[in-house]
């Protein structure tokens, strides 16, 4: 199998340094070769297990509490401006 | 030994002796815990200066009981690993051998019990992160049932695995500790609203008439002969206690380090997209924003964790979802039937808690796969989300301990407990300790 590791990692939002690529490639797709045996088991009349639990809808209601939290979470916050996050822009000008 | 990233020097003032059950008592907490005020990184470059501005359940209720929350424990960076060796703060030691590692993920916390430097610790169990490491280092480990604790401020990894619990030196204190951190809790929908009973309660010496099941998928080659030995006189004993132990069968055993390696890096991947750079830890000033994301990520992430995002990602994208992700959680179902099965004939199942004593640093670091199937006697009670505690069962010829592993029905850490604690005093393992004089 061809796996192409700058799609994966495009997908991922990862740069890779050019000396990880080739050593990462090489351990996932020893990784996938060995999840293959799963191939030998006939599941065709499993359902999946997405969670163990026999919880459905948990619900709670919807009270509004006093919370301080945005000023707590902007406190450490890379980059503020005034109560919001601070990015870089998302379109630069040609 | 490298056990602890931080200390608390503070103590909760408001703790009183003869009021709170944990007065002075020092509880460390494995770093990927969130506690109000101290940063918290899960031993990644990613997450410096993170400052959670809110402690974790379990972290709130131990200091409603009076626990001073000492250290804050080394581990593998975002739990990703079975030996403590990927923290970007540097490999942790094990105290019996510190050439070797400690186990993990949740090794400082395990080395730091072990040696005495904390009475309890905490650490979080995805596929043995408890368990193998208290093996290693010769102390108690419990991973409680799925939904048994409340996970709400424990940085996810896998979702649908992940639960904290208790490390320390007896079976009492594992049972006093599960006593303060079980219970439901509203902040986790998935902490399961169940009454918690007194486990000090289970611990009898008295394992008479207790059906113990030894599934012969646990004794397969590869295993070190001297924990196979070890493993075998622990049934050994608590038979002559009165227990009865026979043959199970849990025969999709081999699967279940491949289910866990997609289901659960799946999982990780999409926990981790939330590491960008935006709003606490780690930021690499790039411009554009997407630039900042890709640099922040890479500078970020260690070898490991990168590893296991691109695979998660993969496994998860379009063409690839069914042949992989659907496919795992599909032979999920066909390992948490085995167990349904073989409970319905016994109340223990008893195994090793991995296939050897600590390996040595570095011994597995460069080979991903061989790392991953040092858990292949922990992961299938992680993708079955039943409860299973790790004991002293004693040790090789050159002195590393080896681990016993036992598990039980679903919100059955009761009978944990119970045979723990009949085992535990019968062979007094615990009462011996490491030499922490510097020589070797």
């Amino acid at each position: 199998m061809e796996f192409e590791i700058l799609k994966i990692a495009e997908l991922a939002r990862l740069n890779l340094k050019p000396e990880e690529q080739e050593k990462l490639t090489k351990d996932l797709e020893a990784i996938l070769g060995y999840v293959k045996k799963l191939d030998s088991l006939d599941t065709s009349k499993v359902e999946p297990t997405s969670h163990v639990l026999d919880l459905e809808n948990v619900f709670r209601s919807d009270q509004a509490k006093p919370s301080h939290v945005r000023d707590k979470a902007l406190e450490h916050a890379p980059l503020r401006e005034g109560k919001f996050f601070k990015v870089p822009k998302v379109v630069e000008r040609e | 030994m490298n056990a602890f990233l931080r200390f608390n020097p503070e103590y909760d003032l408001s703790s009183q002796p003869g009021v709170s059950p944990l007065f002075g008592v020092p509880v460390s907490v494995k770093d990927n815990i969130c506690i109000q005020g101290k940063e918290t990184t899960c031993a990644s470059k990613i997450l410096k200066g993170h400052v959670p501005p809110y402690d974790a359940t379990v972290i709130e209720r131990l200091k409603s009981k009076g626990a001073t929350i000492f250290g804050q424990c080394n581990m593998d960076e975002f739990a990703f690993g079975s030996s403590s060796e990927t923290s970007a703060f540097g490999p942790v030691r094990n105290p019996w051998d510190l050439d070797r590692v400690p186990g993990g993920s949740s090794g400082g916390s395990a080395a730091a019990v072990s040696a005495d430097m904390t009475l309890a610790a905490l650490g979080s169990d995805t596929g043995g992160s408890i368990r193998q490491p208290a093996a290693f280092c010769g102390v108690v480990g419990l991973k409680p049932t799925y939904g048994r604790v409340s996970r709400f401020g424990l940085i996810a990894f896998g979702s649908s695995f992940d639960q904290i619990g208790p490390i320390t030196k007896t079976v009492e204190d594992a049972a006093i500790l599960m006593n303060i951190l079980a219970g439901h809790d509203s902040k986790d929908s998935t902490s399961a609203p169940m009454p918690v009973p007194d486990y000090t309660k289970a611990l009898r010496r008295d394992v008479r008439g207790l059906r113990i099941g030894l599934p012969e998928e646990y004794f397969i080659e590869g295993i070190d002969p001297e924990v196979e030995k070890n493993v075998r006189a622990a049934a050994e004993i608590l038979k002559r206690l009165g227990a009865e132990v026979k043959s199970v069968k849990l025969p999709h055993t081999a699967y279940s380090v491949a289910v866990y390696y997609i289901v659960a890096v799946a999982e990780a991947s999409s926990n981790l997209g939330r590491f960008d750079g935006v709003e606490y830890g780690l930021r690499i000033p790039e411009k554009p924003l997407r630039e900042m994301y890709f640099e922040t990520r890479d500078q970020g992430f260690g070898r490991e964790a990168k590893r296991r995002i691109l695979l998660g990602t993969f496994v998860l994208s379009s063409g690839y979802y069914e042949a992989y992700y659907l496919k795992g959680q599909k032979v999920r179902t066909l390992i948490r039937d085995d167990f349904n099965k073989a409970f319905k004939e016994v109340d223990v199942i008893l195994t090793p808690t991995a296939p050897t004593a600590a390996f040595k640093i570095g011994e597995k670091l460069n080979d991903p796969l061989a790392m991953y199937l040092s858990d292949i006697f922990t992961i299938p009670v992680n993708l079955a989300g039943i409860p299973a505690i790790s004991i002293p069962c004693g040790f090789t010829s050159s002195g590393l301990p080896v681990g016993l592993q036992l598990m039980a029905k679903p919100f059955d850490e009761e009978t944990l407990f119970r045979t723990a604690y009949a085992f535990e005093q019968e062979t007094e393992f615990y009462k011996k300790n490491p030499k922490l004089d510097g020589e070797k």
